[in-house]
């Protein structure tokens, strides 16, 4: 069964055909060519593939692409306004938040969510926030540090 | 990893989803927030031949309060479930219980009518709906009818919702003045599913504990309540006492023995975590 | 042998990292992102059962569905069903089975592959697996290692009936030291199995390049110049018409140091079929199919005096094969073989493996390859000599270690560390731990009573890494060598082109590499491009794991750049007419001694190389210089690990309350990359003693096969780590610095489990069991308590 969606991807109206099973990664990734957004599992459990889908964080591989229609969704590669970046990527590379970057589409996507609701995170609800994304390369103690740096940046007060 | 080919509907009322789920046949499934669903769907664990959405259908959003319960809309997502100020006030303790549930953005999509709908025994919604005794109100071809949360939750994975049936809302007792509540989570990483999980809701009045309400979560096939505990913990004051009635948390369960756990293991936590839980919830 | 780098520090710096910008605004170059005209999707038929064999495999229902062009059986390719290939014969008399890609009449473990189908679209090449038919006449699995070899339930290959692969004895003499021992304490500990669950599925495309014969693969792999010729011989395309390219790749840790069936099949398939094929696994398909780590029954006996001083060691291993052998699987255990002595001084050292052969997915190189697993057993050994001799576990270290005055120390195992300084860094580490409060913490809980109560434990490691001397592998009988190359040209634009043969997947070579060029040339970081991973730009290299890329492809760019500058040389001298020796070369300049203002800065020699109008004799144009390395000896980090563990003795729920560990990897290029491996390599060995493990049931099942039951930890989960470094340089390296990947996995499964261990060591208990889930603690101090 086919589906047409129209959909705002990173500020662009984006129109097509879709399955009814068509995952929302999948239509990002092999429909529009909007590859920076990534699968890195099929439980819902590594948060890769983490976009904002009408302001919120969610896991692009467990939402249809046709749940998504009339939805605006912001992946990282909407997330710089020109060639000014946004403070979360600022602060995950002044603070070498990545190493292979695998996971960085979705844990940027995600800390972005998290400073949304809570601009001046302690340690522990950085940790918790994050909790839906996996790194196996960093440990996350960088991401934290970049995750406070960047509420720092963006005028969380810690 | 790409689910099988099936039909997708969007009905605009419940009527019209009650009339999908029909014509869909026993294995259509109702797609809320789909964070349970979808899984299932990529593993390939399941292949319905059509799946009805859910999730916009107006009768089914909204969080309303009057002077003794909340009303929330099976549609409703644990994230505005757990920020609601309504739910937070009224109800605390689904507001606790909610925001251990998976991770932010499971939270965002994930609802609390499908949680409960789709009735995990590793879940931590039911064994809150069942101490704080819950009524589900469930649409079908000939109307709506309410269920308690007794008779809600039947088996694993099973609940009173019919073939053709969907969950519309769920109404929550508040509780009032003079009562403590927490949920204790005890699971093996943050992601995890809990291991054994405990709700926990008292009445302090004059430094005694005067009423209890326990759900236990994976504990049994669906949630129950540790009715033993909640009768000996009347008139108890100080963590002795809880820890001692604590020690009937067991009683009328049946745990699994899973990759988690074995069952005696399971039962040795109920014990330890249901006094922890208690003593936290009254301040103890 | 050390040379103090000049002038311009680039070298030891924090910079920031060149490759973030793409990776932190998705663009990226991942495999599964290729999308080519005509591409064909590429789905496998896995087998369910961990040992079976199998007949009729008819792909003709499969061939029926939409979509799908292709499907094939292992009878139906015939001589395309290459063999996976393993690179290190460890014995005269290995069992080394044949590998198809495709299983022929036999499966061997849940995920071996079957059948393979080819459709247009990924979907429709998923869709159409379930409509292939195989007969399955289920056997006996064969899961535990010791009933495999003593009471085997099957032989997993006919050519070992007893399922053993190898047996490798090394070293003796424990006997003889063990009559003479006051005190000998004896343990079995199991290093369990654990899946490497890199975050980037792996994903292969092959395609013929255009009219002529040659291919392009696209592989997410550590490995692409070895992939390149071990495809070449599997599958005939000879190998100047192969063409390997790793393009981005999220993650590795020995987990993509392999040639697989997939890749095999791709490639041949691609050829035979004249388009693109892709193939793109799921996380379900990864957990069974790439291969495990670990898995090792350890029996340790350590013989003392009652001083406490080591006598001897003795290690008898059973080393889980699995069901086949992959690229260095039967290797890895020797790996660690000459690592269990440690940092320790002793007279007696015997070794012996025996690889066993089981219905499980093959194990091979994950981070560490058999030097966590020995390091686990030596650190936990003298822990539980300490206990028995009643001594301070870091007093009795002390007292056997190597002294930095020692240095170079030929160990008992026959290794020559070149340097280090365990006094030092322990030191550092017990001041940052604050060592005694905690002690002093632990025993007022302990005399209390408390439910919580506290360990400390310690790791103090040493590791071989930096592979490795290429005469040593032979020695070994690994069919390769440990070299690494590097070329460097000046552009006649002055920009400068880095060719290196180590291909990183996180590591950030770009930026480390260029500051090692930048500090030798006085070219800015930005100038330099470090070209890497694609056999068709970088045609030499021995690629990227053994925490080998600086300690070996750092010697070569180092050399290179020397070479470079000394050519330049050559040429500034000519044009400033001076002889060679009256220059100095300073921040990227020749300036003639005496007189600076006659100067010519490198970028001018490019150009006047590239011009070629007034080139000295016998300096051919162009300005470049390569160098092929091969090590002199393997690198020797080292370090002091400190975990505070909490243990819930109701529960069983373990907390790890404080890390602190103090690593030498000798001079640094990036501190802060440096810090950022020693990170990732802790959560790695902080989760396998508290998180990770995979497990199977009786009938080979992977019980733990997806992540939502194979437990990663997420930054919930873990703390903070206090880290710092000391630096005792290399003295085999010209840069003085050591290998980093692996040494935080190394060391610290043992400082969490010797930390639980201490925790409730009061209770009766002496050994727990990995994962320490809290159920596993929980029964350890029951058993104990039972046991009183």
């Amino acid at each position: 069964m086919d589906h047409h969606v129209s959909v705002t991807v990173d500020g662009t109206v984006y129109s097509g055909t879709v399955e009814s099973r068509t995952l929302l990664v999948h239509w990002l990734r092999e429909g529009i060519g909007k590859v920076g957004t990534v699968v890195g599992c099929d439980t819902s459990n590594c948060g890769a593939c983490t976009v904002l889908l009408d302001g919120r964080s969610v896991k692009s591989c467990s939402v249809l692409a046709v749940q998504a229609d009339g939805a605006a969704v912001t992946t990282i590669q909407g997330l710089a306004t020109g060639d000014e970046w946004h403070p979360v990527q600022v602060a995950f590379k002044e603070c070498h938040g990545l190493q292979c970057g695998y996971c960085t589409p979705g844990m940027v996507m995600a800390t972005v969510d998290l400073l949304s609701e809570n601009p001046n995170p302690t340690e522990e609800e950085i940790r918790e926030g994050l909790e839906g994304n996996l790194c196996r390369c960093t440990g996350y103690h960088n991401i934290v540090k970049s995750v406070a740096h960047a509420a720092s940046l963006m005028g969380g007060t810690k | 990893m790409i689910p099988a080919e099936f039909d997708y509907v969007r009905p605009g009322s419940v009527a019209e989803a009650v009339a999908a789920l029909k014509s869909g046949g026993e294995d259509a499934k109702v797609l809320a927030g789909g964070q349970s669903l979808m899984p299932v769907l990529r593993l390939r664990l399941g292949a319905p031949p059509v799946v009805v959405d859910c999730s916009r259908l107006p009768e089914l959003q909204g969080i309303t309060e009057t002077g003794d319960s909340v009303t929330i809309g099976a549609a409703a997502t644990h994230h505005a479930v757990m920020t609601s100020a309504v739910v937070k006030s009224g109800v605390p303790l689904l507001a606790q219980a909610t925001a251990t549930v998976a991770d932010p953005a499971i939270r965002h999509r994930g609802t609390l009518g499908g949680s409960l709908a789709h009735a995990d025994p590793a879940g931590d919604l039911p064994a809150v709906a069942l101490a704080l005794d819950a009524t589900f109100t469930i649409a079908g071809a000939g109307g709506t009818r309410t269920v308690s949360a007794a008779d809600f939750f039947v088996d694993y994975f099973t609940t009173a919702v019919g073939p053709d049936e969907i969950l519309v809302s769920v109404t929550f007792p508040k509780l009032g003045a003079g009562w403590g509540t927490t949920y204790e989570k005890f699971n093996r990483t943050a992601q995890a599913w809990a291991i054994v999980g405990v709700a926990a809701a008292v009445k302090v009045e004059g430094g005694k504990i005067t009423e209890a309400r326990i759900g236990l979560t994976n504990m049994s096939p669906t949630p129950v309540r540790a009715s033993a505990v909640e009768a000996a913990l009347v008139g108890a004051a100080g963590a002795d006492a809880i820890n001692a009635a604590a020690q009937a948390a067991a009683e009328g369960t049946s745990p699994t023995s899973d990759l988690s756990a074995q069952a005696d293991y399971r039962e040795h936590l109920a014990r330890v975590l249901t006094g922890r839980a208690v003593c936290k919830a009254a301040g103890m | 042998m050390t040379e103090t780098l000049a002038t311009t520090t680039a070298f030891g710096r924090p910079i920031k990292r060149k490759e973030d910008a793409n990776l932190l605004h998705g663009r990226t170059n991942w495999t599964d992102n290729i999308q080519l005209p005509g591409t064909l999707h590429m789905a496998l038929l896995r087998s369910p059962m961990a040992h079976a064999q199998i007949s009729n495999v008819d792909v003709s229902g499969a061939l029926a569905m939409p979509n799908v062009v292709a499907a094939y059986s292992a009878a139906d390719l015939g001589d395309l069903n290459g063999g996976v290939p393993c690179v290190w014969p460890v014995t005269d008399d290995i069992v080394m089975p044949v590998f198809p890609a495709l299983a022929t009449d036999k499966v061997r473990h849940v995920g071996d592959c079957i059948a393979v189908v080819l459709a247009t679209n990924a979907a429709s090449a998923e869709d159409a697996l379930a409509s292939i038919d195989v007969d399955y006449a289920p056997l006996p699995a064969v899961v535990n290692m010791e009933q495999a070899i003593n009471n085997p339930p099957a032989a997993v290959h006919d050519a070992a009936p007893n399922n053993t692969c190898y047996v490798y004895n090394l070293g003796g003499g424990f006997d003889e030291v063990a009559a003479k021992a006051d005190v000998i304490v004896k343990r079995r500990f199991i290093n369990q199995r654990l899946i490497p669950a890199f975050m980037e599925p792996r994903a292969v495309v092959a395609a013929p390049m255009g009219m002529s014969d040659e291919i392009t693969l696209w592989s997410s792999t550590q490995v692409p110049h070895i992939l390149r010729v071990l495809l070449a011989l599997v599958t005939g395309i000879p190998e100047n018409n192969l063409r390997v390219i790793a393009p981005d790749v999220g993650g590795g840790f020995g987990g993509k140091l392999t040639c697989t069936r997939e890749e095999i099949l791709v490639t041949q398939l691609a050829r035979k079929l004249g388009r693109p094929v892709k193939w793109t696994e799921t996380r379900s398909e990864d957990m069974v199919a790439t291969h495990h780590g670990r898995d090792q029954i350890q029996d340790i006996e350590l013989a003392a005096t009652k001083d406490g001083k080591f006598l001897g060691l003795k290690v008898t291993l059973l080393a889980d094969m699995g069901a086949y052998l992959q690229i260095i699987t039967p290797g890895t255990p020797l790996l660690g073989m000459f690592m269990f002595p440690g940092i320790y001084k002793m007279d007696a050292y015997s070794f012996k493996c025996t690889g066993v052969f089981t219905n499980k997915t093959p194990t091979d190189a994950y981070r560490g390859a058999g030097r966590p697993e020995a390091t686990y057993a030596i650190e936990r050994i003298v822990d539980e000599m300490a206990a028995e001799l009643g001594m301070e576990p870091m007093e009795l270290r002390k007292k056997n270690w190597i002294t930095h005055e020692e240095f170079p120390f030929t160990t008992v195992a026959g290794l020559t560390y070149d340097t280090g300084n365990y006094e030092a860094a322990t030191a550092k580490a017990l001041d940052l731990f604050g060592y005694d409060q905690l002690r002093a913490e632990q025993k007022r809980r302990r005399d209390a009573g408390d439910p919580i109560q506290l360990g400390i434990g310690i790791s103090t490691f040493t590791e071989m890494c930096g592979l490795a001397p290429s005469r040593t592998l032979g020695a070994l009988k690994y069919v390769a060598g440990g070299w690494e190359h590097c070329t460097i040209r000046l552009l006649p634009t002055g920009k400068c082109e880095l060719i290196t043969g180590t291909s990183p997947h996180g590591q950030g070579h770009e930026t480390a590499w260029s500051q090692i060029a930048s500090s030798i040339l006085g070219i800015p970081v930005e100038d330099i491009e470090v070209v890497h991973g694609d056999t068709g730009r970088a045609p030499y290299g021995m690629d990227t794991y053994g925490s080998r890329s600086l300690a070996v492809g750092g010697q070569a760019i180092k050399v290179a750049a020397d070479r470079l500058v000394e050519k330049a040389r050559l040429i500034a001298a000519h044009q400033l007419e001076c002889a060679p020796s009256d220059l100095e070369f300073r921040e990227g300049v020749f300036y003639v001694k005496g007189d600076p203002s006659k100067s010519q800065a490198l970028g001018a020699v490019a150009f006047e190389a590239f011009t070629a109008h007034n080139l000295p004799d016998g300096v051919e144009p162009t300005l470049q210089a390569e160098s092929t390395v091969d090590p002199q000896d393997f690198s020797y980090p080292h370090g002091t690990h400190l975990a505070a563990m909490e243990v819930d003795t109701e529960t069983g729920k373990v907390t790890l309350r404080k890390y602190v560990c103090v690593d030498d990897v000798g001079n640094q290029v990036n501190p802060m990359i440096v810090e950022g491996q020693v990170h990732g390599g802790l959560a790695q060995g902080i989760a396998q003693a508290m998180y990770e493990g995979a497990v199977y049931d009786e009938d080979g099942n992977l019980m733990t096969a997806s992540l939502a039951d194979y437990t990663l930890p997420s930054a919930a989960d873990l703390p903070s780590f206090i880290t710092d470094t000391t630096t005792t340089p290399s003295t085999t390296h010209p840069l003085g610095t050591k290998g980093v990947g692996e040494a935080g996995a190394i060391a610290s499964t043992p400082a969490i489990m010797n930390g639980i261990v201490d925790a409730i060591r009061h209770l009766g208990v002496n050994d727990v069991l990995m994962p320490a889930t809290p159920q596993t603690v929980w029964r350890t101090i029951q058993s104990a308590k039972g046991a009183r």
